[in-house]
């Protein structure tokens, strides 16, 4: 289960029979394990990892440090939950630290992060205050080195 | 007066020339060729090791270490020995670290070799076994395996080329190229034959960590083995750290002594800096050589199923990065077959005979490239097996 699920996170595209074929299991079984595991919800979606300034499409991201006055019964969950329906909001985190919540806005602009930033996010009820960080280059995103490093050469033969 | 005498020795102006170099030459001319002939890994070395080699140097650790290796490293190998092949060796009279396995394996032949010595040599095997032999002024015997037997060398083999005498057994499981691996009975019963005739077992294991069907089983870990084994490895393959060039043997103190003298010579030290890296390898790299196992066993099980669906049936290989099947169908020798399909395909694989004669009939396919590639190759050689046949 582990391997099929390590493959995929690496692959998305990978069809079971190449799965079948790396892992020594039969095709039939490893077909149904991913649909279990889809109809668990470990596997949420499959998709791209993109980089779009190399497509030529600008994106901006902004780190927001949010300091936010905990609920009584919810805690810190009802803000998060108005926060993170924002289309602008790429990922959202609840933190241990100096703030609470850590909220990446997408935009394609600085100014539509900061307008969003003071706009959307600061007048929230129960948010005490917010720093807004912005990404300046992006090396390596979930796992993924963004730049293309030289190849390192081996000799052709080799004993 | 006569001038004839030849500048260079007459010991090495007899070894042949290596079987691989000049398919080296042939594929350095073709810069899109698919090699599957690189005996190393295609990972780079874990940056965990790369990055505490820098530090080495930032600290400027420039200098020469005790001729045995630094006390630290051997320390932390005598650790590793006891953990992964069970094993207790005394890290300051019973290891050695040397210039990768291959200086490991030239000196301890240095060490315990009169002239003319036998030395068995089942086959295929490493290059190196048979002219490390030569040059150290014994003789190689070879001891040919077979793929019924799955490459692992048989007592009887053993016994019919030992009947002349025998100094000592020098070979390599998981073995390159085969892949083949030895169960601990066949290990007891190699080791029982040594026994019974007093040789000396040189073990070249520096493929241990990559098995993928049951773990390693050490000629030394075995009863009556470790008093009369030269226990070779090194950190080439399992870290991916063939450039650093760093070994070690481990054995009886009176073996050790006599190859550290040889080594305080002839090299004096191994690379600081590699040394200092290792202690680190040998102490937290062990996730990083899973993982590199997990995608070399992957690879193996695509490359072993699909050369046996183009028809080169292919025995399946349970250590090390090779896949070594059968070409025989094609109606091709080995040499044959790895120029054609070089030429035809752009494909390098190394024919069977450059790891001696009971080699042919096959080729040597190193895994240890990228999944893409590998499955690019296999295709190609699929269209020219082919062909081949008609």
């Amino acid at each position: 289960m582990d391997e099929i699920l390590q493959l995929l996170a690496e692959e998305a595209r990978l069809t079971p029979a190449q799965i079948a074929e790396r892992t020594g299991k039969s095709e039939p079984e490893v077909r149904k394990a991913i649909e279990r595991l889809e109809a668990d919800g470990v596997i949420r979606r499959y998709k791209a990892v993109i980089d779009w300034a190399r497509a030529g499409v600008e994106r901006v991201y902004g780190f927001i440090e949010v300091r936010v006055s905990p609920q009584r019964g919810v805690g810190f969950d009802a803000v998060a939950e108005r926060i993170m329906d924002f289309p602008e909001v790429h990922s959202l985190y609840l933190m241990s630290g100096t703030y609470d919540l850590l909220v990446v806005v997408q935009g394609e602009t600085m100014r539509d992060v900061a307008f969003f930033v003071a706009e959307k996010l600061a007048p929230l009820e129960h948010v005490l205050s917010t720093a807004t960080h912005f990404v300046l280059k992006r090396y390596k995103v979930d796992g993924d080195v963004m730049e293309e490093r030289a190849e390192v050469k081996r000799l052709p033969i080799t004993p | 007066m006569s001038t004839t005498r030849s500048r260079i020795a007459r010991r090495v102006e007899a070894l042949p020339p290596s079987g691989i170099r000049r398919f080296f030459d042939l594929v350095e001319r073709m810069p899109e060729a698919i090699s599957l002939g690189i005996g190393e890994p295609d990972f780079v070395t874990p940056w965990r090791i790369r990055e505490s080699a820098i530090y080495s140097l930032e600290r400027g650790h420039t200098h020469y270490t005790a001729n045995r290796g630094l006390q630290e490293l051997r320390t932390e190998l005598a650790r590793y020995l006891a953990r992964r092949f069970g094993v207790e060796y005394d890290p300051a009279e019973e290891l050695l670290v040397t210039v990768g396995a291959s200086e490991a394996i030239d000196v301890a032949l240095r060490a315990v070799l009169e002239p003319g010595d036998r030395v068995l040599v089942p086959q295929p095997c490493f290059v190196s076994y048979v002219p490390c032999v030569e040059l150290a002024g014994g003789s190689a015997v070879p001891v040919p395996t077979s793929v019924r037997n799955g490459f692992q060398v048989q007592i009887e083999d053993l016994a019919a080329a030992a009947r002349q005498g025998a100094r000592a057994l020098l070979l390599g499981y998981p073995n390159n190229p085969t892949g083949a691996t030895l169960p601990r009975d066949q290990v007891e019963r190699v080791v029982r034959f040594a026994q019974e005739r007093d040789i000396l077992i040189l073990s070249d294991e520096i493929y241990a960590e990559l098995t993928y069907d049951g773990g390693h089983v050490s000629m030394a870990a075995v009863p009556a083995g470790r008093e009369r084994t030269i226990l070779i490895g090194g950190f080439s393959k399992a870290w991916a750290m063939t450039g650093w060039r760093l070994g070690f043997a481990a054995g009886p103190p009176d073996l050790i002594a006599a190859m550290a003298k040889v080594h305080s010579y002839t090299v004096m030290c191994s690379p600081t800096t590699a040394q200092e890296a290792a202690v680190d390898a040998l102490r937290a790299c062990e996730e990083d050589i899973a993982e590199m196992r997990r995608q070399y066993n992957q690879r193996r099980r695509v490359v072993v199923s699909r050369l046996n669906q183009m028809g080169l049936e292919c025995f399946e290989p349970k250590g090390a990065f090779y896949a070594f099947p059968a070409i025989g169908s094609t109606g091709m020798t080995a040499e044959e077959f790895a120029e054609r399909l070089l030429a035809e395909e752009q494909v390098a694989v190394v024919p069977g005979t450059a790891f001696g004669a009971c080699g042919e009939g096959f080729v040597r396919c190193s895994y240890a490239t990228s999944m893409p590639l590998l499955e690019e190759a296999l295709r190609r050689m699929a269209s020219f097996a082919a062909r081949a046949r008609g």
